[in-house]
C-alpha cells in the first residue's frame, strides 16, 4: 500500500469510529430516518460541485448544512410530522441529485470508492473524528439525561436544543467523512447498522457504545480487505463487483444478521 | 412566611385555544401546594410553564434561592434504551456540579435498592420508576418539589409509601411542595394550601375550603365521586 492509500484506510477506520458513536445515540434518539435525510441531502451538493468544477465535498458540506438545519427545526416541531418531512425529502434528494450529478460521476457519487488522500485532507479528517468523538465525551452526561428526557434535561438546566443542534452537526460530520468512501446511498447505513449491532449484543450503555463502534471499524476492515483481494468474482457466467462502499456495508449487515443469531441461543 | 414562587395572571395559549385563563397563586416556603381539578384543566400545562418548558403570559417569579426538582408523571422512555437510573443519577451529578457520593444519600432517602440502579429503566415497574424519578429529583438538592401525579402509576400500598415518603423528604431537605393529583386523600392528608383549576383558578385556599359546591363548579356532573372518596 502506498502511504496516501494507508492515510485513506486509517482515516476511514477512524470515520468509522466516529460513526459506530454517534450511531449508538441516533438510534437511541430514534431518528435513525432523519440521518438517511442528511446523508441523501448531501448528493444534490456533491452534484452541482461536480458541475462547476469545485472539490465535491466542499458542496456536500453546504448542502449537509442545510439538512442539518432543517432536522434541527423539524425536531423542534414545525407544522409537518417528521416522518412525513424525512418521506418527501429523503426521495426528493436523491431525485434532484441524481438529476445534477454528471453521469460519469453519479455511481461514486452514491456508492462510493476508495481514493487516496492528501496529507492535507487526513489531516483535516483527523481534526473531524477529534470533534465527534471529543464533543460525545464532553457532552455525554447532557445526552444521556436528554434520551431519557428532554424535559427533565430542561429542568436539570441543560440547553437541550443547542445540545441537539451540535449533534446534527456533528452526525453531518460523520457523514461528510464517510461519504468519501461509502457515497450517499450507503453512508447511513455505517451509522445505523453497526449501531443496530450493538443494541442486538449488549445490555449496558458503555458497552453499547464500544460494541458499536468496534462493529464499524470490523465492518469497514473487512469490506476493504474483501475489495483489496477480490475486487471482483464470477460465479459461473455472472460477474460480482466487490466495489468498496457495497463491501462494507454487506460486512455490515452480515454481522447485524449474525448479531440476531446470537440473541435467540 | 417568606414566598417561593409568585404567579401573576398566567395564561397558556396553544393552537388558538386558551388553556390556562389567568392563573394567580403563592407559595410559601414548607408549603405544600395541590393543584385538582378535571382532566384538561389545564393542571400539566401550569406546572410546564411554572418549569419554563412551556410559552406562557403573565408573571411567574422564583425566589433567587429556588432550586427545583421535577417529577414529572411519565416519561415515554424507549423500553429498549440500555440506560439506568445509575447512569442517570451519576450524568445528573455530574451536570449539577455534585460528587458521585450524592448517589448514596438519595437512594438511600428514597429507598431504592443497588439492584433497581442497574436495571434499564424500561425494564422498572411503575413504583421503581416513580421512586427513580423521585431520587434523580432529589439530586441537585431542591428546596421546591415539583410533583405531577405522584401517586398515579403506583398501586395502593405504593401510595402510602409514596405519602410518607414524600413527609419525609419535605423535614429533611426543607421543601416547598407542588403537586398536581386527581387523588382526593392526596389533597386531605397531604395539602396545606390548594388550587383548583379549571382552566382559570376557581378557588385558592385552605383544603376545608374545597366545599361540594366548589366541587361541583370544578367536575360538574363527576363531584359525587370526588366526595365520595373524600369521605371514605
Amino acid at each position: 500500500m502506498t502511504t496516501a492509500e494507508t492515510f485513506s484506510l486509517i482515516l476511514a477506520m477512524l470515520t468509522a469510529l466516529a460513526a459506530g458513536l454517534i450511531g449508538a445515540f441516533a438510534l437511541m434518539k430514534r431518528m435513525s430516518l432523519a440521518g438517511d435525510v442528511i446523508s441523501h441531502i448531501a448528493l444534490p451538493g456533491l452534484g452541482v460541485a461536480l458541475i462547476f468544477n469545485i472539490n465535491p465535498i466542499i458542496g456536500a458540506a453546504v448542502a449537509l448544512f442545510f439538512g442539518t438545519f432543517l432536522i434541527w427545526q423539524l425536531e423542534k416541531g414545525g407544522r409537518i410530522t417528521t416522518d412525513v418531512a424525512v418521506g418527501v425529502m429523503f426521495t426528493a434528494a436523491l431525485a434532484v441529485g441524481t438529476l445534477v450529478t454528471p453521469s460519469e460521476d453519479l455511481i461514486e457519487a452514491l456508492f462510493g470508492g476508495f481514493q487516496e488522500l492528501t496529507t492535507l485532507w487526513f489531516v483535516t479528517g483527523i481534526v473531524c473524528v477529534a470533534a465527534i468523538v471529543g464533543f460525545i465525551w464532553y457532552f455525554r452526561y447532557q445526552l444521556i439525561i436528554g434520551l431519557f428526557s428532554p424535559e427533565l434535561a430542561a429542568t436539570s438546566g441543560i440547553n437541550v436544543s443547542r445540545i441537539n443542534l451540535i449533534y446534527l452537526m456533528m452526525f453531518s460530520l460523520t457523514v461528510l467523512l464517510g461519504l468519501r468512501f461509502l457515497g450517499a446511498l450507503l453512508v447511513g447505513a455505517l451509522i445505523i447498522i453497526p449501531a443496530a449491532i450493538g443494541r442486538q449484543l449488549t445490555h449496558t450503555l458503555t458497552a453499547f457504545l464500544a460494541v458499536s463502534s468496534a462493529a464499524s471499524v470490523l465492518s469497514v476492515l473487512i469490506g476493504f480487505t474483501i475489495n483489496r483481494l477480490y475486487p471482483s468474482i464470477t460465479v459461473g457466467s455472472i460477474k460480482l463487483n466487490l466495489a468498496l462502499g457495497p463491501a462494507i456495508i454487506s460486512a455490515a449487515a452480515c454481522i447485524f444478521l449474525l448479531s440476531l443469531l446470537k440473541k435467540k441461543i | 412566611m417568606t414566598k417561593r414562587l409568585e404567579v401573576r395572571n398566567v395564561s397558556v395559549t396553544v393552537d388558538g385555544a386558551r388553556v390556562l385563563d389567568d392563573v394567580t397563586f403563592d407559595l410559601g416556603a414548607g408549603e405544600r401546594l395541590v393543584i385538582i381539578g378535571p382532566n384538561g384543566a389545564g393542571k400539566t400545562v401550569l406546572l410546564k410553564s411554572l418549569l419554563d418548558l412551556m410559552p406562557h403570559s403573565g408573571q411567574i417569579v422564583w425566589a433567587p434561592d429556588a432550586r427545583l426538582g421535577y417529577v414529572p408523571q411519565k416519561i415515554d422512555a424507549d423500553r429498549h434504551l440500555p440506560i439506568t437510573y445509575k447512569d442517570l443519577f451519576v450524568s445528573k451529578c455530574r451536570v449539577a456540579g455534585e460528587p458521585i457520593a450524592r448517589i448514596g444519600d438519595v437512594i438511600r432517602d428514597v429507598g431504592i435498592s443497588k439492584k433497581i440502579l442497574d436495571t434499564p429503566v424500561g425494564h422498572l415497574s411503575g413504583g421503581q420508576f416513580q421512586l427513580g424519578l423521585m431520587a434523580f429529583a432529589l439530586i441537585g438538592r431542591p428546596n421546591v418539589l415539583i410533583l405531577d401525579e405522584p401517586t398515579a402509576s403506583v398501586d395502593e400500598p405504593g401510595e402510602e409509601h409514596i405519602y410518607s415518603l414524600i413527609e419525609r423528604l419535605q423535614h429533611e431537605y426543607d421543601l416547598s411542595i407542588i403537586a398536581v393529583t386527581h387523588d382526593m386523600s392526596f389533597v386531605y392528608r397531604e395539602a396545606t394550601r390548594v388550587l383548583c383549576l379549571n382552566r382559570r383558578s376557581i378557588c385558592v385556599g385552605t383544603p376545608e375550603a374545597i366545599t361540594p359546591d366548589v366541587l361541583a363548579e370544578l367536575y360538574g356532573e363527576s363531584q359525587s365521586f370526588y366526595r365520595h372518596h373524600h369521605h371514605a
